[in-house]
């Protein structure tokens, strides 16, 4: 079993609002693989149950051999998950060198301050925040706070990493190089899960797409099947437009 | 440079001082040093953590009773003070694992009635603690001025060793995830920081210099009762020291302490009437005016520009 995640039939309400409903999925080590889904299809909960923020209703989330969904959030980060947030999370008063120090002090089990600094700056010039090392975190752009965010996660040195919108709210060219930091962070053999709303990225930078539609799993295929998908066009589109488009499309 | 010289001073002069001055400043300045150790030890949960803490009072007046009760059942002084820290100690481990997944006011409220919660205890435990009627402990054979002396230095020491671990604590793991915790708690549970036992670890750490203070205060004043030593100034009063001397940082509390009781001692004895008023109008200028105390404001930085902030990184 070379599965770095696997869900098996993992549920999770929330009062009347069956969020997650009974999905199942495996990651392989080193794949990159999208996340998608209309607002409110069970996303980021799928991240929070994965990430120990939420507990999973029934199934089971297992992280290579071990069953993970009775951790606590500190533990699985120790364990080599990471996530960055939807919305960025910095610790706005520290400098964006010690936001990334963080990261490597505990999760990335670096020994001392001093050792986790050096740590952090490398992945400082990794995301290209070097420069902007001393600044405080608050004082930052959004795009170059979503890079903070990338940095602090791999800080901790992850095995697998969960984006959720990482992209969001950047614009075109700004979107072109978190795409080749994407790219990069793939090519240390880090086990990407890619949620996302710009099409663009996830079409370029996966290999793999999973599909949640009312919290179920409903397409686990290539993008270019899962862009075909009737189910998939109705779950964005309505079943009306999709019917229109399949008249219309190839 | 500075910095160390006006530190060995401070320090020589302290160590100095029951040599050249009489009972009164030396009752005044004891008094200073036990609330610069309250001080400095809410700053372990209120500063560095962020979580604000009223439990001051209660770890202080559980000291207090603990030091109490157990000189009248004949142990030793010192070993009663010890012990009364340490039970202070389990105590707040204990409490810090009931109430600081709470968070913000709710924290605040809760941390706030535990010392009216052992007030009542403590006053129904009539056997044990005197009830409302108080506690005398045993009374210590040496002259005046010996004694004033000796709880000068105990309580010298208990700051000291509040002010010393501080320094330590802002080096360290422990301090820097602390800091992370009060910035951003989600993102640093995130960073794999375990976020309940770093709390209770400063909590404890706000606990264990208060409840020293009260077992010392004990001995001092000789005659403790409920009303005196779960007072809520004594959780409030810290608080305003730290904002004053500024929130997070190694020496903050100390100025504060020594700022705030001199202000108490020379100018509040003419405004008896309005003592209170005048607390309310400090703490108010406070938040308005100095949110990061007065080192924090620019003003003060011209003033002191080799202090650094304990949440500062080193170059």
């Amino acid at each position: 079993m070379s599965a770095i995640l696997r869900l098996a039939n993992v549920s999770r309400r929330f009062g009347g609002l069956l969020a997650v409903n009974n999905v199942s999925f495996a990651l392989e080590a080193g794949e990159v693989v999208g996340l998608i889904g209309p607002n409110g299809a069970g996303k980021t909960t799928l991240v929070n149950l994965v990430t120990g923020v939420h507990r999973a209703g029934a199934g089971e989330i297992w992280y290579a051999d071990e069953r993970i969904d009775r951790l606590s959030s500190d533990r699985i980060a120790r364990l080599g998950i990471a996530r960055t947030f939807q919305v960025v999370q910095p610790f706005p008063h520290m400098t964006v060198l010690d936001n990334v120090t963080g990261g490597a002090l505990f999760a990335g089990g670096v020994a001392t301050i001093r050792a986790a600094r050096d740590k952090a700056m490398e992945h400082l010039e990794f995301t290209g925040l070097a420069g902007l090392a001393a600044r405080p975190a608050a004082a930052l752009t959004l795009a170059n706070r979503k890079r903070l965010e990338l940095a602090k996660s791999l800080a901790t040195n992850p095995r697998l990493l969960l984006l959720d919108e990482v992209n969001a709210g950047l614009n075109a060219s700004e979107i072109d190089a978190a795409l080749e930091l994407i790219r990069a962070i793939a090519a240390r053999g880090i086990t990407i899960l890619l949620i996302e709303h710009v099409m663009k990225v996830v079409l370029k930078a996966t290999s793999r797409i999973l599909v949640l539609h009312h919290g179920e799993l409903i397409a686990d295929d290539t993008p270019a099947e899962v862009t075909r998908d009737p189910r998939v066009i109705e779950a964005y589109l309505g079943r009306k437009f999709a019917a229109q488009y399949a008249r219309v499309a190839p | 440079m500075i910095r160390i010289l006006v530190a060995i001073v401070a320090a020589l002069a302290l160590l100095a001082l029951p040599a050249v001055a009489d009972n009164y400043v030396l009752r005044v300045v004891t008094t200073m040093l036990m609330y610069s150790a309250l001080a400095v030890g809410w700053n372990f949960i209120g500063g560095f953590a962020g979580y604000p803490s009223f439990a001051t009072a209660a770890f202080f007046g559980l000291g207090a009773y603990a030091g109490g009760v157990l000189q009248t059942k004949g142990v030793p002084m010192p070993a009663a003070w010890l012990l009364a820290g340490a039970i202070v100690s389990v105590f707040a481990a204990a409490l810090g694992r009931a109430i600081l997944h709470l968070r913000g006011h709710y924290f605040a409220i809760a941390s706030l009635v535990v010392a009216e919660v052992l007030r009542e205890i403590t006053n129904s435990a009539t056997d044990l603690t005197g009830g409302g009627m108080g506690l005398n402990l045993p009374v210590l054979s040496a002259d005046v001025t010996t004694q004033a002396r000796l709880f000068y230095y105990a309580m010298l020491l208990v700051a000291a060793a509040a002010l010393a671990t501080t320094a330590i604590v802002a080096g360290n793991r422990l301090g820097f995830g602390l800091r992370c915790i009060q910035q951003n708690e989600d993102a640093a549970i995130m960073l794999g920081i375990n976020t309940p036992r770093y709390k209770v670890a400063a909590f404890t750490l706000s606990a264990v210099f208060p409840g020293l203070c009260g077992g010392i205060y004990a001995s001092w004043v000789n005659y403790i009762d409920p009303t005196d030593v779960y007072d809520v100034l004594l959780s409030v009063k810290p608080i305003i020291m730290v904002l004053l001397g500024g929130v997070g940082t190694v020496l903050g509390a100390v100025y504060g302490a020594f700022l705030f009781l001199l202000m108490e001692e020379l100018v509040w004895r003419n405004l008896l009437q309005f003592h209170a008023g005048l607390l309310g109008i400090i703490v108010v200028c406070l938040v308005l005016f100095l949110p990061e105390g007065l080192r924090g404001a620019g003003w003060a930085r011209k003033l002191w520009p080799w202090r650094r902030q304990a949440g500062e990184a080193t170059p």
